[in-house]
C-alpha cells in the first residue's frame, strides 16, 4: 500500500542526492538525460499522487505542490476513445482537484470543486473515469486554491483513433510555466496591497526626457498627462513579472537549459502548452519557421509563422524542420519582456543555443484603452445606441464567406480581410447596467476588432506572426447554425485595487449563473474594458471563434482577449452540466473574474438542434455561410449611430493619441500575414 | 475617563463597520443555489459546502496589510524628533477596517509629543476613492477624542491623498489633508514630494490654534526601494504655522517655522 511518509521521504532523498533533473518525468527531461523525442507510453489507468515536495528551480530549492513528485507532472497519454481511469490520491493536508483542461469529459468529472464535484479531501482518493471524443494536446492542473502556481500541472496527449493528419519523426512536449519562490498567497496579498509591486518597468523621468527629445516636449507632456489623468500606467502589462518569476520550459530555467535533439531534415512536432499561472508568452525559434498544425488540441490548416503569442492555458502544436547542423534557441518570452525561458533544440544532446537579448518593453497606447475617456469626466452616455438601425440585420442577405472558407489555397483574402477592422465599430455596446465604480475603472464605448493583430508587443516585429484570423480548422465545423441569441460579457477591472470581474461583478457576488439550454447555439461576445490581455477559458465545450473562417473556424477552449478588444465566439450548448468559465490568469480568477455556465437539459432543444443539423447536411454546405456571418456584414445596418457621439465633449484633450485605427495599414498587414498563412 | 469614551467610540465604529463585513456571508442565505447540477451526483450537502468555499475564494478573500509611510528621524533646529506615520488595515475590496497612527517622540525630552490613533471604517465609493469614518484619539498631548469623516485615495495625475474632518469631543471642528506624489528617477529611486495642510473652523486656545489654516508642511524625500516593501529615504521638509495660529505662536514668542532634515524609511507588509 502506498504510504505517505514513505513517499515523501523517498521524494526528499532523491532530491538531495540526484539533483533537479531526477525530479522530472521522462518527457520533461533533456536529451542530455535521455529524452530523444520518442514517447509512446499510452495507457488507460493512471495513479496520480498529489503531495508537497521540494523542487530545484534555477539552482534554488523551493516547495512545490504537484503530482507524483515532479514539476511539471507526468505526461498522461492515451488513445482517443479509450476508457480512462485516473485515481488521484490526495496526500496533502488540504483539498485538491484535477481539471482536465480542454477535455470534453462528463461535467461531474471536470474537476472544479464547487462546480462539478466537491473536491478531493486530504487523504482521500478520487477516481476519475471518462471517455473523450477527441485527440490532441491538452493539459491538466489543480483547480483548488492557488496550487496551480506551485507546480500542480502536467501535459496530456490523446493519440487519434485513426491516422494522425500530422506527420512527424520526433515529438517534444514543451510545457511553459512560471515559478516564484514567494508563496502564491503572498503574491496575491501583495497585489491587493500594492498592485504594481512587481512592475519594475514603469516609465521614468529619464524616459520622459528621452521621449521629449524624440517626440517633442508638448506631445510627451500631453501623453504623460493623459495617462496620469486616468491614473493608469501604459506599462501595466503583466501583474506578476520576471521580478519574482523564474520562467520555465519543462521545469527548466534558461540556466538549466532544457535541450532536445533532432537529425537535420527531420520533422519535429512540438506540443507547446502554456501552463503558467500568470504569464502570456511570445514563442519563437529564431531562424526556424514554425508550422502551426494544432490549436487548443484541435487540428488547424497548417500555417507557417515565425512567432506567436500564447495565452495562459492555450496549446499550440507546431512542426519544425531544421535543416542545418546547429543549435536553435526555443524562446518563451513573457509578454511584458520582463523575462524569458530559453531551451535548446540541436543535433546533439547537451547543446546550448545562444539566448537572445530581451526585446524592448512594449508600451500600451490610447488604443488599448478602447477610446472611452469616461474616467476623465467625458460623458459618453450621450451616444445614442437607439438610433442605430438594427432592423437591417438581414440574415439572409449576408455575404457568403463559406465559399472562400473551404479552399484557402492561393486565394486572395485581402478583400474580405480589409473589411475586418470595421467589425468593431459595428457592434454597439449595449450594457446600460454596467457602470463605473470601485471595481470598474473603464467602460469601452468603442471596442476594437483585433483578431487580425498578433498581440501586444508583436505588432512591429520583423517577421511573420500568428493572429487568430489566420487559424482555420482542418475539419469542417460540426455545427454551423446561426446563433439563436447573443450574450455580451464585459471583462472589467480596477488595477489599482486589484479587482477583476465579469460585468463588474466579482464571482463571489453574482446573482445568477450564465444559463444555456441544451441544443441552443449561443454567440458569446466578450468586451475587454481593461488594458490587459485575458485568456478566457470555457470548460466543457469548444467554441467557434468568429474570425471569418466560414465553416472552418478555429474551435478553441481558451481565447486571448486583447486590451480594448471585442471578440465573439459561437458555442453549441450540447454538453449538459455546470461548467466553469473564467480568466485563466490565476490571480484574476481568484479576484473574481469567473462565472459558471449552466447548460440545462432540454430534450426538445436537443431534438430541434439535431433536426436543424440534419436539414443543413441535406442542403449541402451552402448554408454554413450564414453560420459565420458577422455583424459587420449586416449590410442594412445604419452606421450613422456613430455620428451621434459628440466628440466635442472631449475638451482639451489631445485627440491625436486615440485615432480610430486606419483601415488601410491594418488591412495591408493582415493581407501580408494571411498570405503566409495558408501555404501547405 | 477619556479612554473609556474612546473605547466606547471604537465599539461604535465596530458596530457600524461589522455589518459591512457581514456581507461576506454565504450563498446559503439565498433561496436556491445558483447552479446545482452536480448535487444529484455527489449530494446536496457536500456540494453546498464546496460551492460556498469556491465563491468565497473567488472575490471575497479578505487581506490585511501593515504600512509604515514614514518612520523617520527629524532633525529640527532645536531638537530631534522621531516620527511614525503608518496604518494597518484588514478587509476586502470594498470595506476595510483601518487603524492609522501618527506619533512624534522627542529624543531631547524623552517623551511623546504626539500620539494620534484613528480607527476607521473605509468604504470604496469610486474607482480610486474611499470614504472613511470613525474615531480618533489623541493619547498625547491632551487625550482628546474626535469623530472622523474623511476621504482617501488617488486623485487624477496619481496624487495620493488622505484628508479628513475631525470633530472633537469639545465640539471643535478641524481638518487635515496630505498629498503625496511619486516621481521615478529609476525603477527603484523615487522623489517623493509631500504636502500637508491643517485647518480649523474656530480658535482653540488650549491648543494654541487659530481659526483658518493652521499649519503646513512641504517636503521632498528621495527614496530607494531596496525591495518594494522597504525603502529608506532622506529628505528635507519645511514645517510652519499659518494664519491666526502663526500670530498666536509669534505672540507667545515661539518659532513659527522651521526646516528639518529627515532620514528614515517607508515599509509595508
Amino acid at each position: 500500500m502506498f504510504n505517505r511518509r514513505h513517499f515523501l521521504k523517498s521524494g526528499v532523498g532523491v532530491a538531495t542526492t540526484l539533483g533537479a533533473t531526477s525530479l522530472l518525468p521522462a518527457w520533461a527531461q533533456s536529451a542530455s538525460h535521455g529524452n530523444m523525442g520518442h514517447m509512446h507510453h499510452s495507457a488507460t489507468e493512471f495513479d496520480l499522487h498529489v503531495s508537497e515536495f521540494p523542487v530545484n528551480i534555477n539552482g534554488r530549492t523551493g516547495q512545490a505542490i504537484g503530482v507524483n513528485g515532479t514539476v511539471p507532472a507526468p505526461l498522461i497519454r492515451f488513445r482517443e476513445g479509450d476508457d480512462i481511469t485516473l485515481r488521484v490520491h490526495n496526500m496533502l493536508d488540504v483539498d485538491t482537484s484535477i481539471h482536465w483542461h480542454g477535455l470534453l469529459v462528463p461535467f461531474h468529472m471536470d474537476g472544479v470543486p464547487g462546480v462539478s464535484f466537491p473536491g478531493i479531501r486530504a487523504g482521500d482518493t478520487f477516481t476519475y473515469r471518462f471517455t473523450v471524443p477527441q485527440n490532441g494536446t491538452y493539459w491538466y492542473h489543480s483547480h483548488s486554491g492557488l496550487q496551480e502556481q506551485v507546480g500542480h500541472y502536467g501535459p496530456i496527449i490523446i493519440d487519434p483513433a485513426g491516422t494522425d493528419p500530422v506527420e512527424y519523426d520526433r515529438e517534444y512536449v514543451m510545457v511553459l510555466s512560471d515559478w516564484s519562490f514567494e508563496s502564491p498567497e503572498r503574491i496575491y496579498e501583495k497585489l491587493k496591497t500594492v498592485s504594481h509591486t512587481y512592475n519594475f518597468q514603469e516609465r521614468t523621468i529619464p524616459d520622459f526626457l528621452e521621449d521629449a527629445n524624440e517626440n517633442g516636449l508638448s506631445e510627451t507632456l500631453s501623453d504623460r498627462a493623459m495617462w496620469g489623468h486616468m491614473r493608469m500606467s501604459p506599462r501595466d502589462i503583466a501583474d506578476v513579472t520576471g521580478s519574482t518569476y523564474h520562467f520555465l520550459i519543462n521545469g527548466h530555467s534558461t540556466a538549466d537549459n532544457w535541450n532536445g535533439v533532432f537529425n537535420p531534415g527531420e520533422r519535429i512536432r512540438l506540443r507547446i502548452i502554456n501552463a503558467s499561472a500568470m504569464t502570456i508568452f511570445n514563442v519563437r525559434i529564431p531562424g526556424l519557421p514554425m508550422k502551426v498544425v494544432q490549436a487548443d488540441g484541435l487540428h488547424v490548416q497548417p500555417v507557417e509563422v515565425d512567432e506567436f503569442q500564447m495565452g495562459v492555458a492555450e496549446t499550440y502544436d507546431v512542426i519544425i524542420e531544421p535543416q542545418d547542423d546547429q543549435a536553435y534557441a526555443f524562446v518563451a518570452e513573457s509578454i511584458d519582456r520582463s523575462g524569458q525561458a530559453v531551451a535548446t533544440l540541436g543535433p546533439r544532446p547537451g547543446m546550448r543555443a545562444q539566448a537572445p537579448e530581451l526585446r524592448a518593453i512594449p508600451t500600451l497606447t490610447m488604443r488599448d484603452m478602447g477610446m472611452n475617456h469616461g474616467s476623465m469626466g467625458h460623458d459618453m452616455s450621450g451616444m445614442d445606441h437607439g438610433s442605430m438601425d438594427h432592423s437591417g440585420h438581414d440574415m439572409s442577405g449576408g455575404m457568403d464567406h463559406s465559399a472562400m472558407g473551404h479552399d484557402m489555397g492561393g486565394m486572395d483574402h485581402s478583400a474580405h480581410m480589409a473589411s475586418a477592422p470595421e467589425e468593431a465599430g459595428d457592434w454597439p455596446v449595449e450594457r446600460p447596467d454596467l457602470a463605473v465604480g470601485p471595481g470598474v475603472v473603464n467602460i469601452n464605448a468603442m471596442p476594437l476588432y483585433r483578431l487580425n493583430e498578433p498581440g501586444l508587443g508583436l505588432e512591429n516585429v520583423p517577421h511573420r506572426t500568428l493572429n487568430y484570423e489566420m487559424l482555420r480548422s482542418l475539419e469542417p465545423n460540426p455545427d454551423t447554425r446561426l446563433p439563436d441569441r447573443e450574450i455580451e460579457i464585459h471583462l472589467t477591472s480596477n488595477m489599482e485595487r486589484y479587482m477583476w470581474s465579469f460585468d463588474g461583478v466579482r464571482f463571489a457576488d453574482i446573482r445568477e449563473a450564465i444559463q444555456m439550454r441544451e441544443g441552443e447555439r449561443v454567440r458569446v461576445t466578450l468586451v475587454n474594458n481593461t488594458m490587459m490581455t485575458h485568456p478566457i477559458h470555457l470548460h466543457g465545450m469548444f467554441f467557434d471563434l468568429v474570425n471569418g473562417g466560414g465553416n472552418h473556424r478555429p474551435r478553441k477552449h481558451t481565447v486571448n482577449v486583447k486590451p480594448a478588444e471585442k471578440v465573439s465566439f459561437d458555442v453549441s450548448a450540447d454538453h449538459v452540466g455546470d461548467w466553469a468559465f473564467h480568466c485563466h490568469l490565476l490571480y484574476h480568477m481568484m479576484a473574481g473574474m469567473m462565472q459558471v455556465v449552466s447548460v440545462l437539459p432540454d430534450a426538445a432543444g436537443a431534438a430541434r438542434r439535431d433536426e436543424q443539423l440534419r436539414h443543413m447536411q441535406h442542403q449541402g454546405m451552402d448554408h454554413s455561410g450564414h453560420g459565420q456571418m458577422d455583424h459587420s456584414q449586416h449590410q442594412g445596418m445604419d452606421h450613422s449611430g456613430h455620428g451621434q457621439m459628440d466628440h466635442s465633449q472631449h475638451q482639451g484633450m489631445d485627440h491625436s493619441g486615440h485615432q480610430m485605427p486606419a483601415a488601410e495599414p491594418e488591412a495591408a498587414a493582415t493581407q501580408q500575414h494571411n498570405h503566409g498563412g495558408h501555404h501547405r | 475617563m477619556r479612554l473609556s469614551l474612546t473605547l466606547g467610540l471604537l465599539l461604535g465604529v465596530a458596530a457600524f463597520a461589522l455589518p459591512a463585513f457581514a456581507q461576506h456571508g454565504h450563498h446559503s442565505e439565498r433561496e436556491a443555489p445558483l447552479w446545482s447540477q452536480a448535487d444529484e451526483i455527489w449530494g446536496e450537502e457536500v456540494m453546498e459546502e464546496s460551492r460556498n468555499a469556491l465563491v468565497h475564494h473567488h472575490g471575497r478573500m479578505a487581506t490585511d496589510a501593515v504600512e509604515i509611510h514614514r518612520f523617520e528621524l527629524q532633525s529640527r533646529e532645536d531638537e530631534d524628533v522621531i516620527l511614525l506615520d503608518g496604518d494597518i488595515w484588514y478587509g476586502g475590496d470594498i470595506n476595510k477596517l483601518v487603524v492609522k497612527t501618527e506619533a512624534e517622540y522627542s529624543l531631547d525630552h524623552s517623551e511623546f509629543e504626539e500620539i494620534e490613533v484613528q480607527a476607521l471604517w473605509s468604504h470604496a465609493i469610486s474607482p480610486y476613492l474611499d470614504v472613511q469614518a470613525g474615531i480618533r484619539h489623541d493619547f498625547e498631548p491632551d487625550g482628546l477624542s474626535h469623530a472622523v469623516l474623511g476621504l482617501e485615495g488617488m486623485l487624477p495625475y496619481r496624487f495620493d491623498m488622505d484628508g479628513a474632518f475631525f470633530l472633537s469631543e469639545e465640539g471643535d471642528l478641524t481638518a487635515g489633508v496630505e498629498v503625496e506624489y511619486e516621481l521615478m528617477l529609476t525603477q527603484r529611486l523615487h522623489i517623493l514630494p509631500r504636502a500637508e495642510l491643517g485647518w480649523s473652523a474656530q480658535d482653540i486656545p488650549e491648543r494654541g490654534t487659530g481659526e483658518g489654516f493652521t499649519n503646513g508642511q512641504l517636503g521632498v524625500r528621495l527614496a530607494y526601494d531596496i525591495v518594494r516593501e522597504f525603502a529608506p529615504f532622506v529628505g528635507v521638509e519645511w514645517q510652519g504655522s499659518l494664519g491666526e495660529t502663526e500670530n498666536i505662536l509669534s505672540a507667545a514668542g515661539e518659532d513659527t517655522e522651521q526646516t528639518v532634515f529627515v532620514i528614515g524609511f517607508h515599509a509595508w507588509y
